[in-house]
């Protein structure tokens, strides 16, 4: 077991590494770091000067330490366009990607489970039939399309509820603005969430669906009905117990994506978070916040991914024995 | 494992062709299932409209000389102020809107196509030199598969647009938006075919026939191609189908975000962008139509491809 925590961490460490790399190969070769300081009229003395205090005719392999070293303190350089700390105004604008996503995970959790439980149950009902429609609806709209119709439906046509911004926000505890404790706040987050969490909420569904089926053809249920259990506490005790275990994993293992999908989403409804920064870096060829996002987005997925492994190989009994083998 | 592709069979014997295709079990799975049908009849005739579109467009979008600024924002024939000339309306320069739906959907089928086939070709050759050779090679390509597969492909493709952008520092958009989509898409979405691909090679590969290849003394590029390819290319189908609807999705979400096709060659996703900046003004049509021409012909390849995988796995029937 412990052979396998550590052969998994370092498996983890490896890709963070190589994409530590990738990251570099960005911030050095593709982009100029000389150009985020100097301007067009600096004299070439002075630039040879910033060249040789940024380090910049070390050997490859020092600066490549160096930038590692920096990024391991969280020191990404500094913006090509704001001309300030990429990390700080990733530090600003994370509140916002992070409210984002996790209201949208808990929402698609929120109203996947009941879809997907309710179509696995009455198969043939007309609803199950609907809600089956509608996740193949949802599979196919880019997100972005999703999000026009409901600005226009919610935003233009009735005028409900805003089409872009956060709304009011307050600061907790010095560092991060939240949206989520006003009235405006939790109103704009309504239609952003609905948006990025749809894609998710099918694909719960769909999970659901097809493992609760599963599940209910299953020995441990037929033996349930055997004792004469009542139909309800079949369906919501048993089944859709061992049901949740590989949804809860998916959905961890999604919360990254949704992170990275938020792009769009904030995009479309102009949300101030870390997507639409990055959407800017790439308009404008801001190398350092592009490769300092890569890299912290990889860090995400990579940790996420990790956890839920060591956390199966803890849960799956089966898992464990062939580890141990 | 093949799949006998009735399109793609042997032409030599002519007149049985038509019946060998009608009796395919396929073909009776396929007209079993109306959905199905219906799906099809609109995919192909919305790929026949973006083929034919010279023919069918009242006039040509990218052409300067038939765009007027006068003719901008007209809404659809139906609605007050609408011009019979521009049936569906017009965009925020002058475009006709029916016209610039065929051109765009060309644009985007063309890219979704040589994206999905670039993803494909990268894919499936790494699959099977991986899946063959094995070892090291493997080992390696393998690797840079997992780590790609943790992100989503649209963050792939933006960070090679991204970085193709700095590297072409001062060319104009217009010269190379269209191979940094096929690029980008190709490189987001080669692994599904590499894992795939090498799969089937490592079961195929010990098989009497192989060996034989081996004995005799053929090259192993020879072997990969001509005796390992047509043996484990058959799950590939759905893959293919799949990823067609996901790379029209990625090319338009691309455009939408302003990294993908300028305005000067718009493609679906362009014209969904132009249209959306003008919603607030109740322009509804420049978003709504294009919309609904994506959304109709992916949902439709969906569909397609979620028959496919059901109709070609033995275990269903």
């Amino acid at each position: 077991m412990l052979a396998f925590i550590i052969r998994r961490i370092l498996q983890s460490c490896m890709v963070l590494l190589t994409v530590a790399l990738l990251a570099f190969t960005m911030f050095r070769f593709v982009g100029d770091p000389v150009a985020q300081i100097v301007s067009l009229d600096t004299p070439a003395e002075e630039v040879r000067k910033v060249r040789e205090s940024l380090g910049l005719d070390d050997p490859v392999i020092v600066q490549m330490g160096r930038y590692l070293y920096k990024a391991v303190q969280l020191d990404f350089g500094i913006s090509y366009q704001f001309r300030q700390p990429v990390i700080e105004l990733l530090a600003e604008r994370a509140p916002a990607t992070l409210e984002l996503a996790l209201i949208s995970s808990l929402l698609s959790l929120a109203i996947g489970i009941p879809m997907g439980v309710y179509t696995a149950l009455r198969r043939d009902s007309v609803f199950a039939r609907v809600f089956q429609s509608i996740s193949l609806v949802g599979v196919s709209l880019p997100t972005f399309l999703i999000g026009i119709l409901l600005i226009y439906l919610f935003a233009v046509t009735l005028g409900w509820l805003p089409s872009f911004g956060r709304g009011q926000v307050v600061t907790v505890s010095g560092r991060w603005s939240t949206g989520l404790l006003t009235a405006s706040g939790l109103k704009a987050l309504i239609l952003p969430s609905i948006t990025l969490g749809l894609y998710q909420m099918t694909l719960i569904m769909r999970l659901v669906r097809a493992e609760m089926l599963e599940v209910l053809r299953s020995d441990h249920i037929k033996f349930a009905r055997a004792r004469g259990l009542t139909t309800r506490a079949i369906h919501f005790r048993h089944a859709l117990k061992s049901t949740l275990v590989p949804v809860i994993t998916i959905a961890g293992l999604q919360l990254g994506s949704i992170i990275a999908f938020a792009v769009i989403t904030e995009t479309v409804f102009q949300w101030p978070g870390m997507g639409a920064l990055f959407l800017k870096a790439v308009q404008n060829v801001d190398i350092p916040i592009m490769a300092a996002y890569l890299m912290i987005i990889s860090a995400l997925f990579v940790t996420i991914n990790m956890v839920v492994d060591l956390l199966y190989a803890f849960v799956d009994p089966r898992l464990r024995a062939t580890i141990k083998g | 494992m093949t799949i006998p592709s009735p399109s793609t069979g042997p032409s030599s014997s002519g007149d049985s062709l038509w019946s060998r295709i009608m009796a395919h079990d396929l073909t009776y799975l396929f007209f079993r299932s109306p959905l199905t049908v219906v799906a099809a009849i609109l995919s192909v005739a919305i790929i026949l409209a973006a083929l034919l579109a010279p023919w069918l467009a009242s006039m040509d979008p990218f052409d300067p000389a038939q765009v007027f600024l006068a003719d901008a924002n007209i809404p659809p024939v139906w609605q007050d102020g609408g011009d019979p000339r521009f049936v569906l309306g017009t965009d925020d320069q002058g475009r006709d809107l029916y016209s610039a739906i065929l051109y765009g959907m060309r644009v985007s089928l063309v890219i979704g196509l040589s994206g999905v086939a670039l993803a494909a070709t990268i894919g499936i050759t790494l699959g099977l030199v991986a899946g063959y050779l094995g070892g090291r090679v493997d080992a390696v390509i393998m690797r840079v598969a997992d780590v790609q597969l943790t992100f989503p492909a649209i963050l792939i493709a933006l960070l090679v647009n991204g970085v193709v952008q700095a590297l072409s520092k001062g060319t104009s958009r217009e010269t190379w938006a269209f191979g940094v989509l096929i690029l980008s898409i190709g490189l987001s979405f080669w692994v599904q075919y590499a894992r795939t691909i090498r799969g089937s090679t490592l079961i195929e590969k010990n098989k009497d026939y192989i060996h034989a290849a081996r004995l005799v003394g053929q090259p192993t590029p020879l072997i990969l191609l001509r005796h390992l390819l047509p043996n484990v290319i058959g799950p590939v189908l759905v893959i293919l189908t799949i990823n067609l609807g996901l790379a029209i999705i990625t090319e338009a979400t691309l455009s939408f975000l302003g990294v993908g096709l300028p305005p000067t060659q718009p493609s679906l996703g362009t014209l969904i962008s132009i249209g959306n900046k003008y919603l607030f003004s109740g322009d509804w049509w420049i978003v709504t139509f294009p919309g609904l021409t994506l959304a109709i012909f992916v949902l439709s390849i969906n569909l397609i491809g979620d028959w496919l995988r059901d109709a070609l796995n033995p275990r269903l029937q």
